[in-house]
């Protein structure tokens, strides 16, 4: 198992490699560089450039070297744990984003449970009672729930919430809460606030994962053991608690891989329509503004999650799997 | 056949033709020649009526028409989506009013209802005319309807002038605005351009940026997927790689960062294929997947050997042995990956890093409806998403039921 673990982290090295690669050729794709821009920006609005400054980012940064090894500088960089400087905001990118990766990780954290807390029971109901009239509308909430683009939802429960309640369902904390440090209260009303967004990113996955976990769940009720257990006279909850559901639970943490990237797409936009203070709005409007350092560290934490979550998905899979067997020397 | 017992065996022949019966000598002789005169018939024994031989030998197409012909939601599905494309030929001729028709004086007009009867009389579809008065408090515009006099909508008339596919001028439409009057039937938005209008026009870019896409990411999927899953080896195992790769970013972010680096310079038009290949470009893998797996199974099968054996040249074998088998599971497999497209899209445009105005698609016109406060003051700029969700759903009860067809095991 410690073999497979230290195997596994291990390979996580080249794929992080390449996705740091991949975000640096877009970080350099527009024509000049970030810097140039700001100074060119900073002169169009009238500004004066501190000639000083100028040269030190360029120095610090390594503006002026070959692109290799500005790369090299940026991978470092992160290493260490200096992601760049943003030139919209004029710090340095750790201190700009703050707390918003950790409201990230929190928030899509919490969008998984609830998928799988709403998937779970829809989907084994749906399966046991398939062609019935619940599973036909079950299945059709499912597809709407893919149909509707999450900032549209996030959209419409806006407007409701504004018309109906005349509340404003935005943000991820209660307004006296923004900027001060953590404390329990200050979770409390995340909590309380996060329910919507949850819900609101987590539609459209936990309508894909009742459709899955249905069709998963269908296919192992076919099969032999069901029916021997069946007719040796166990009791229907039973049977299915006892055989074919311990085989979805391995779906459901084996999907994770498949999950994530679609929570995490599906939270940026509604942070994006909701202002929730995470990183959606930020990475948005970093590469709205060419701010080209602040929006790639936004990528490569993004990304970082999701190969950590597909880990994390893994070794559990294993662990909980009896089926999986790591000896052999070949992981996987 | 022994002779002892000839009538015996006489009885077990299968309907032996007269003229060989009568050839055969009498009992205790050395027996004769069997031949039989018929025209050798190989099928002779399977004779098929008309009816089984329209069923037994129909080609694999056929076969998955008539499975999917049974999904009645499919083929609704594929009704709808067959109009909707349709309707983009003739979007002129079909709404009121032009793409940029602008009416300054009905801007944000709330959408006006076709009313059949006037003071108890029965007219047929008319409006009454929106009165405009400016609310000097909120300074809102409020519109409110002048019910004295009904004006009939207009059928097969001539209104805004258009050019016809690019080619010729004309001003045909199905229908047409009252005279003196105006026919917002979802409202108007910020420059007074009639929603509904835009909504067909938009359907043009948001419809085909699917279908160019899918065209795209297939190709790319066929050639990655085919080259992994034949020559298996390095080549699968680098572009295996590549693919996790590419699946380990979210999807949309990246969208976001590929779409924002399109030069500024750019025409609407280049945006737009820039766009569709961004899409793409990140869409191909699953389809790859696909391929690469079908093909590892199917290679190893006797046909595929036996077409080498015989020389065909891995081209060959591919695309005329290999590729026909899943053809139509593939076909299935990308007609529900195009929802996600039209989505991506969707969502690059609502949030301004898509496409950009004068080229609309649904996503630039909810473009408009980002604001909260513009939505709750002007709710029906959100009508454009309805449109979105007819045709996601429609694709997804469409691809479901190709995929069902498809499937030779169910």
């Amino acid at each position: 198992m410690l073999r497979y673990v230290i195997n596994r982290v291990l390979l996580m090295i080249p794929t992080m490699i390449a996705i740091s690669i991949i975000v640096f050729t877009i970080i350099q794709l527009p024509p000049g560089n970030y810097l140039e821009s700001y100074i060119a920006e900073l002169q169009a609005q009238g500004e004066s450039v501190d000639p000083q400054k100028i040269a030190f980012l360029k120095q610090e940064y390594g503006l002026d070297k070959p692109i290799p090894e500005q790369y090299l500088r940026w991978v470092g960089g992160m290493l260490r744990g200096d992601f760049g400087y943003s030139f919209e905001f004029n710090l340095p990118v750790t201190k700009v984003v703050g707390d918003r990766m950790f409201l990230t990780i929190l928030v899509s954290a919490f969008t998984i449970f609830f998928t799988w807390a709403i998937a779970f029971p829809i989907g084994i109901y749906s399966a046991t009672h398939q062609y019935s009239w619940t599973d036909y509308g079950l299945s059709l909430l499912g597809f709407l729930g893919i149909a509707i683009p999450n900032f549209m939802l996030a959209l419409v429960m806006l407007y409701f919430a504004n018309v109906l309640f005349g509340t404003s369902i935005g943000g991820l904390m209660g307004p006296e809460y923004i900027g001060k440090p953590w404390s329990w209260d200050k979770l409390k009303s995340i909590l309380e606030h996060s329910w919507i967004p949850v819900f609101i990113i987590g539609a459209g996955g936990t309508a894909g994962m009742i459709r899955k976990m249905r069709a998963n769940l269908l296919d192992e009720l076919q099969k032999q053991y069901v029916v021997t257990a069946r007719s040796k006279g166990l009791p229907p909850g039973k049977v299915l608690r006892k055989y074919p559901l311990r085989m979805a639970l391995n779906f459901f943490i084996s999907d994770i891989g498949s999950l994530l990237p679609h929570i995490i797409s599906g939270a940026e936009i509604t942070a994006v329509v909701l202002s929730l203070p995470t990183t959606g709005p930020m990475l948005l409007q970093a590469l709205k503004s060419q701010d080209m350092y602040l929006a790639g560290s936004f990528l490569m934490f993004l990304a970082f999650m999701i190969v950590v979550g597909v880990l994390i998905s893994d070794l559990a899979l294993v662990a909980l799997d009896p089926r999986i067997r790591l000896q052999g020397g070949v992981a996987r | 056949m022994s002779a002892a017992v000839p009538s015996a065996a006489m009885d077990d022949l299968p309907q032996a033709p007269a003229t060989g019966a009568t050839a055969l000598a009498p009992v205790g002789d050395t027996p004769g020649h069997l031949v039989s005169r018929a025209p050798f018939d190989p099928q002779s024994a399977v004779r098929l009526t008309e009816e089984q031989e329209h069923f037994y030998l129909a080609s694999q197409w056929m076969l998955m028409w008539w499975k999917f012909k049974r999904h009645r939601v499919a083929v609704a599905s594929g009704i709808i989506l067959l109009l909707m494309y349709g309707s983009t030929l003739v979007t002129e001729i079909l709404v009121p009013y032009n793409l940029h028709t602008r009416h300054t004086d009905f801007i944000y007009a709330p959408p006006q209802s076709v009313h059949w009867m006037h003071e108890g009389k029965f007219v047929g579809p008319f409006v009454y005319l929106q009165k405009k008065t400016l609310n000097m408090e909120t300074l809102r515009r409020d519109y409110s309807e002048d019910t004295s006099r009904p004006y009939p909508v207009r059928f097969f008339c001539s209104g805004d002038p258009y050019q016809f596919w690019g080619m010729f001028e004309a001003s045909f439409h199905l229908v047409c605005p009252p005279e003196g009057a105006t026919l917002f039937l979802w409202g108007t938005d910020r420059l007074g351009r009639d929603v509904f209008s835009r909504i067909f026009y938009g359907a043009r870019i948001s419809l085909t940026i699917g279908l160019l896409g899918i065209a795209i990411s297939f190709a790319l999927g066929l050639l990655f997927g085919g080259i992994a899953g034949y020559f298996g080896g390095l080549p699968d195992m680098i572009i295996q790689r590549v693919i996790e790769i590419i699946r380990s970013f979210p999807e949309l972010p990246l969208w976001m960062a590929l779409s924002a680096v399109l030069p500024v310079t750019w025409s609407p038009l280049l945006i737009y294929f820039g766009i569709t290949g961004i899409l793409a470009l990140l869409d191909w893998t699953g389809l790859a997947r696909a391929v690469r797996s079908k093909l590892l199974a199917l290679r190893e099968e006797d046909y595929c050997t036996a077409a080498r054996l015989m020389g065909a040249s891995p081209k060959r074998i591919i695309t005329r042995h290999l590729l026909p088998g899943f053809m139509s599971h593939l076909i299935a497999a990308a007609s529900l990956s195009i929802p996600s497209m039209i989505l991506g899209e969707t969502a690059l445009s609502f949030l301004g890093i898509g496409l950009r105005p004068p080229i609309t698609s649904w996503g630039v016109l909810l473009n408009e409806a980002q604001n909260i406060n513009v939505v709750a003051l002007y709710p029906w700029l959100m009508l454009p998403v309805l449109p979105v969700i007819i045709v996601i759903l429609a694709f997804n009860f469409f691809g479901d039921g190709l995929r069902d067809a498809a499937d030779p095991y169910r």
